[in-house]
C-alpha cells in the first residue's frame, strides 16, 4: 500500500500550515488516519498501548447497526407496497421492496452524514482538534430512528440542532450530556409534531386508505391490543421508525456489542429489568387494556429494543459508574413503560425516557461517587488521621 | 504467620522476552546518579568534577532536607556533572577505579543502637533514599515515623524479574534489614510476597514481620493495592516501603559497615537477543550489557524499569535508582494501512474487538506471550468509553472521576476521591486499555505533585 501512502504524503503539505488549504487540516487528518493508523508512539507512561482505538470502537457499533439498517430498508419498501395492496406478501417482490427502500433511505443517510460530519469537521478545525469518530455512530443512528417519510429539510434542521446545540457547544464528542441522535428525533417530535405523529409518516408514500398505525398507536388511540401477533412484532415487518421495528435485527447487533464488550451489559440488562418491573406493576393493578398488556409486549413494540441496545448504552450520556449504570438503566426501562401507558400525549416513551435519564445520569453518578467519598471520610475519622 | 489476600481485578500481560535464570557479570565503565529518579529532590552538590570519591561518599544532598545524602555506588572519579534545561542537574557521572575503596560506616551491633543511631547511619550511607513513603512516593522524612513499613517481595508487572532468584543467598541481609526497619517504627513490618510465585525461604522465613501472600493478577504487586488491603491510608497517614533487594543492601551495610549497592537486574523484552540477569551496582551504565545484545534491525525503545511504568533511556543510559529491570521493545514508528479495520489476530488488545482479545479470556497459563511495540494505535480523543478502567484497577476508587479531578486541579475533590491512596503506576493498566490514548499516569503524577506542593508532605 506504499502508493497510497505516497499520494497522501505528497498531498500533505497543501493542508499543513503555510499550504494552500490550512483550513482543511482536520479534514485531511481525518482521512489520512482513516487510511493509515498513524506512526505516533508513546512518550510517557506505559510504553505500549492496546491496539483498540476510537475508530475501531465506533466502527464496530456501526457494523452492529447494519442488520437493523438492512431490515429497515427492506421494510420501507414492503410497507409501501403492502399499503397499496394488502394482498402482497412479505417476499412477493423482494427486489422492488429493496429498491424502494434504498431510494427512500439513501437520502436520509447521506444527509445525516454530510450535514453532521460537515459540522464536526468544521468544529474540529476551529478547535484545532482531530476529528472525533463519535459521529460515525450518530450519523447511522439518526436515520434509524426517523420515520421513513421524514421531510428532508426538517431532518437537516434537526441534525444541525442536535449536533451544534446538543454536542458542539458543550465541547464535542465526550462532553455532551444528551444523546445527539435522540435529540435530533426529539427536536422533530416537538418542532414539527404534525409530521412526526399520527398514522401517515410511518409508511413511506402510504395509500390513504390503509391505516398504517404502529402497534403503539393502536394501543393508545384504539385502546385495543396490537393487530400483529407477538411473533410478528419480533420479526418486525410493521410500520415504525426505520430501524426500530425488527427485534431480531436489533438483537443481532446487540449480541455483537455484548460479545465485544463495547456496550455495557449492566445498562442493557437493567433497562429490561426496569421495563419488566413497571410492566408487572401495571399488569398486577391493571384496569384497562393498556395496563393489562403483558409486560414483554413493551419490549417488542416501538423503540424499546432499539433504545435499550443502542441508545441507553451510549457511554458518553449514560452514568459512568458501574453502580450508576444499574440505576440509570433500570429507570430508563421503568420510565419508558410508565410514559407509554400513563401519558396521554405521547405514544412512544423510550425516547423521552432516555433523554430524561441522560439529564439525570450525572446526578446518579454524583450520589454513587459521594457514597465512596463519605465511606473514605468515615474511615479517616475512625482511624483519626492527623489533619481531619 | 501468613495472611492470604486475593486481588480480583487487573490483568497479567504476558510479553515475549522473559529473562532466563542465568547471571552474567558485565564490566561497567561508568556510573550515574540521576537526581530526577527521586521525586521532589532538588540536588545540592557536595563534589566537583574531578573529585575522588569512595563507595558511600556523599555526592549531593536534598535541598529540602540536608540530612538526606545521596552517595556514590563505587569509588572513583567524578567525571562530569551533566546539566539540562535551566541548568537542572541531570546526571552525575562517576568513573570507577580498578580497586574499590569503601567509606567505613562502622559495625556497631544493632542491639546497642537506638532509633536515632539507625536513622543517622542510614542517612550518612545514602541508603535512607531507598525507603520511600506513600502518599507521593517520595524519600521519607527522617524526623517522622510511619504507621507501618512494607517490604515489596515481588513484582507482578510484565517481564518482571523473579524475586526468588534476585534474593538467593541474601537471607541474613534481609533478616538484618528487617531488624533495622523495626527500629524505625512501632507499627507492623509487612513482607509482601506472591502467593503463586514466591517460594524462597529468604522471604518466607523472615522473622519479626508479617508475611502477606498476594494472590491474583497485576497490579497485585503494587504498593497501593497492598496497602489498601492491609491498612488503608487515611489523610495524614504515612506508610513507608522498600524493595526487598534494596533492603538487603541495608542489611549488608549494618553487617559490614560498607555501602555495596549490588543488585541483580533482569534484561528483558522482545528485542533482547538473550534475556538474562546481570549483576550490577545501582546507577550502572547499561552500554555494555545492551551492546550486541539487542535486535539491530529495528528502532528500539530502551526502558529502565517495566514496560508499564519505566523511564525511556538512551542506549548509553544508566540504570534508574529503584529499578530491577531493563526492558527493550520495538519502536512502533510505522504506518499501518487500515490498521483499525483488520481482524487483528496478532495484535495486543484486552478488548474482544480484535480476535486476539478473545485469547485473554483464557487463564494466564494457556496464553502465549504477546509481541508489543510502542505504537499508540490511534489518536488522542476525549474520554468517551467508561467502565474499562474499573476492570483493571483493584482499588476502591473511581478512576475516571479521579483522573478528571486531577485534570481540573481540584485539590479538595482529589483528596476526597482518594488521591492519597494511589500512585501513577496504579493507573498504568488503565492507560494501556484507554481507547482515548490519554496519558493517565502523567495526569495522576501531576495531580500528586500539585497536592504535595500545595499541602506539603
Amino acid at each position: 500500500m506504499k502508493w497510497v501512502k505516497n499520494i497522501i504524503d505528497n498531498l500533505k503539505p497543501n493542508f499543513s500550515k503555510g499550504g494552500k488549504f490550512p483550513w482543511l487540516h482536520s479534514t485531511f487528518d481525518a482521512f489520512e488516519t482513516f487510511a493509515f493508523v498513524p506512526k505516533t508512539t508513546t512518550k510517557t507512561g506505559a510504553h505500549f498501548r492496546d491496539a483498540n482505538d476510537m475508530k475501531r470502537t465506533m466502527f464496530l457499533v456501526v457494523i452492529a447497526l447494519v442488520p437493523a439498517l438492512l431490515v429497515g430498508t427492506y421494510n420501507i419498501g414492503y410497507q409501501h407496497f403492502h399499503s397499496l395492496d394488502t394482498s402482497i406478501g412479505l417476499f412477493d417482490n423482494i427486489w422492488e421492496n429493496l429498491w424502494f427502500g434504498i431510494v427512500k433511505i439513501l437520502p436520509i443517510v447521506l444527509i445525516s452524514y454530510i450535514v453532521g460530519l460537515g459540522i464536526e469537521f468544521a468544529f474540529a478545525q476551529w478547535r484545532g482538534h482531530e476529528v472525533n469518530e463519535g459521529y460515525l455512530v450518530t450519523g447511522m443512528l439518526i436515520p434509524l430512528v426517523m420515520p421513513p417519510d421524514v421531510p428532508l429539510w426538517q431532518l437537516t434542521l434537526a441534525i444541525i440542532f442536535a449536533v451544534i446545540i446538543g454536542k458542539e457547544v458543550f465541547g464535542g464528542t465526550g462532553m455532551n450530556f444528551l444523546n445527539p441522535a435522540l435529540l435530533a428525533r426529539a427536536f422533530l417530535f416537538f418542532a414539527f409534531p404534525s409530521s412526526m405523529s399520527g398514522d401517515k409518516v410511518w409508511i413511506a408514500e402510504k395509500a390513504d386508505a390503509f391505516s398504517g398505525a404502529t402497534p403503539l398507536a393502536e394501543m393508545m388511540v384504539g385502546g385495543h391490543h396490537p393487530s400483529l401477533s407477538f411473533l410478528d412484532m419480533v420479526i418486525g415487518f410493521m410500520p415504525g421508525s426505520i430501524g426500530e421495528t425488527s427485534v431480531i435485527a436489533i438483537l443481532l447487533g446487540g449480541i455483537l456489542l455484548l460479545i465485544t464488550g463495547i456496550a455495557n451489559w449492566r445498562i442493557m440488562l437493567s433497562v429490561f429489568l426496569g421495563g419488566t418491573f413497571m410492566g408487572l406493576i401495571f399488569n398486577f393493578f391493571g384496569s384497562n387494556s393498556y395496563t393489562q398488556l403483558p409486560f414483554y409486549y413493551h419490549f417488542v413494540m416501538g423503540g424499546f429494543m432499539f433504545g435499550a441496545v443502542f441508545m441507553a448504552t451510549d457511554p458518553v450520556t449514560a452514568s459512568q459508574t458501574n453502580r450508576g449504570k444499574w440505576i440509570y438503566g433500570f429507570l430508563i426501562g421503568l420510565m419508558a413503560v410508565l410514559i407509554r401507558v400513563v401519558n396521554p400525549a405521547y405514544p412512544e416513551g423510550m425516547m423521552l425516557s432516555i433523554l430524561l435519564l441522560n439529564v439525570f445520569a450525572p446526578l446518579i453518578d454524583y450520589f454513587v461517587v459521594d457514597s465512596n467519598i463519605r465511606k473514605r471520610k468515615k474511615r479517616w475519622n475512625l482511624k483519626g488521621g492527623e489533619n481531619v | 504467620m501468613s495472611n492470604i489476600i486475593t486481588v480480583k481485578k487487573g490483568f497479567d500481560i504476558k510479553i515475549i522476552g522473559e529473562a532466563e535464570n542465568n547471571i552474567l557479570y558485565p564490566k561497567v565503565d561508568s556510573y550515574a546518579i540521576k537526581p530526577q529518579d527521586y521525586i521532589g529532590v532538588i540536588p545540592k552538590m557536595m563534589v566537583k568534577e574531578g573529585d575522588r570519591v569512595k563507595a558511600g561518599s556523599p555526592i549531593f544532598y536534598a535541598k529540602h532536607n540536608e540530612r538526606i545524602l545521596f552517595t556514590s555506588p563505587v569509588s572513583g572519579e567524578v567525571q562530569s556533572i551533566k546539566r539540562g534545561e535551566k541548568r537542572v542537574i541531570e546526571e552525575v557521572i562517576i568513573i570507577p577505579e580498578q580497586t574499590q575503596d569503601y567509606e567505613d560506616f562502622g559495625k556497631d551491633p544493632l542491639v546497642s543502637m537506638n532509633r536515632e543511631d539507625v536513622v543517622e547511619k542510614l542517612l550518612k550511607s545514602g541508603l535512607w533514599t531507598l525507603i520511600r513513603k506513600r502518599p507521593y512516593s517520595v524519600i521519607t522524612n527522617p524526623e517522622k515515623s510511619p504507621k507501618c513499613i512494607i517490604i515489596s517481595g515481588f513484582d507482578s508487572s510484565p517481564l518482571a524479574p523473579d524475586y526468588n532468584f534476585l534474593l538467593k543467598g541474601k537471607a541474613a541481609q534481609l533478616q538484618l534489614g528487617v531488624d533495622v526497619l523495626r527500629k524505625l517504627t512501632k507499627g507492623k513490618i509487612h513482607v509482601n510476597v506472591s502467593y503463586e510465585k514466591t517460594t524462597c525461604d529468604e522471604l518466607l522465613k523472615i522473622e519479626g514481620a508479617q508475611i502477606n501472600k498476594f494472590k491474583g493478577p497485576h497490579p497485585a504487586g503494587n504498593i497501593s493495592v497492598q496497602i489498601a488491603n492491609l491498612d488503608p491510608i487515611n489523610k495524614g497517614d504515612s506508610v513507608w516501603y522498600i524493595d526487598a533487594q534494596d533492603l538487603a543492601m541495608i542489611g549488608h551495610l549494618f553487617a559490614t559497615g560498607r555501602v555495596e549497592m549490588d543488585k541483580l537486574i533482569a534484561l528483558v523484552g522482545n528485542e533482547v537477543l538473550n534475556p538474562k540477569y546481570y549483576k550490577l551496582k545501582s546507577g550502572a551504565s547499561l552500554t555494555n550489557i545492551l551492546e550486541g545484545n539487542t535486535n539491530k534491525e529495528n528502532h528500539l525503545r530502551y526502558i529502565s524499569g517495566t514496560v508499564l511504568t519505566g523511564k525511556a533511556i538512551t542506549k548509553d543510559g544508566y540504570l534508574g535508582a529503584y529499578d530491577n529491570l531493563v526492558s527493550v521493545i520495538r519502536e512502533g514508528d510505522y504506518y499501518e494501512f487500515l490498521g483499525w479495520v483488520l481482524p487483528g489476530l496478532k495484535k495486543f488488545s484486552l478488548y474482544r474487538i480484535f480476535l486476539s482479545g478473545f485469547i485473554n479470556l483464557l487463564p494466564k497459563q494457556f496464553r502465549n506471550p504477546v509481541d508489543i511495540d510502542t505504537n499508540l494505535h490511534g489518536g488522542k480523543r476525549a474520554l468517551v468509553i467508561t467502565g474499562e478502567f474499573e476492570k483493571v484497577l483493584p482499588l476502591d476508587i473511581y478512576p475516571m472521576q479521579l483522573i478528571k479531578a486531577c485534570i481540573i486541579e481540584d485539590i479538595d475533590l482529589m483528596e476526597e476521591l482518594g488521591i492519597y491512596e494511589v500512585d501513577a503506576e496504579d493507573f498504568a493498566l488503565c492507560e494501556v486499555v484507554d481507547v482515548s490514548k490519554t496519558e493517565i499516569q502523567e495526569i495522576i503524577r501531576n495531580g500528586l505533585e500539585l497536592m504535595r506542593k500545595e499541602l506539603g508532605e
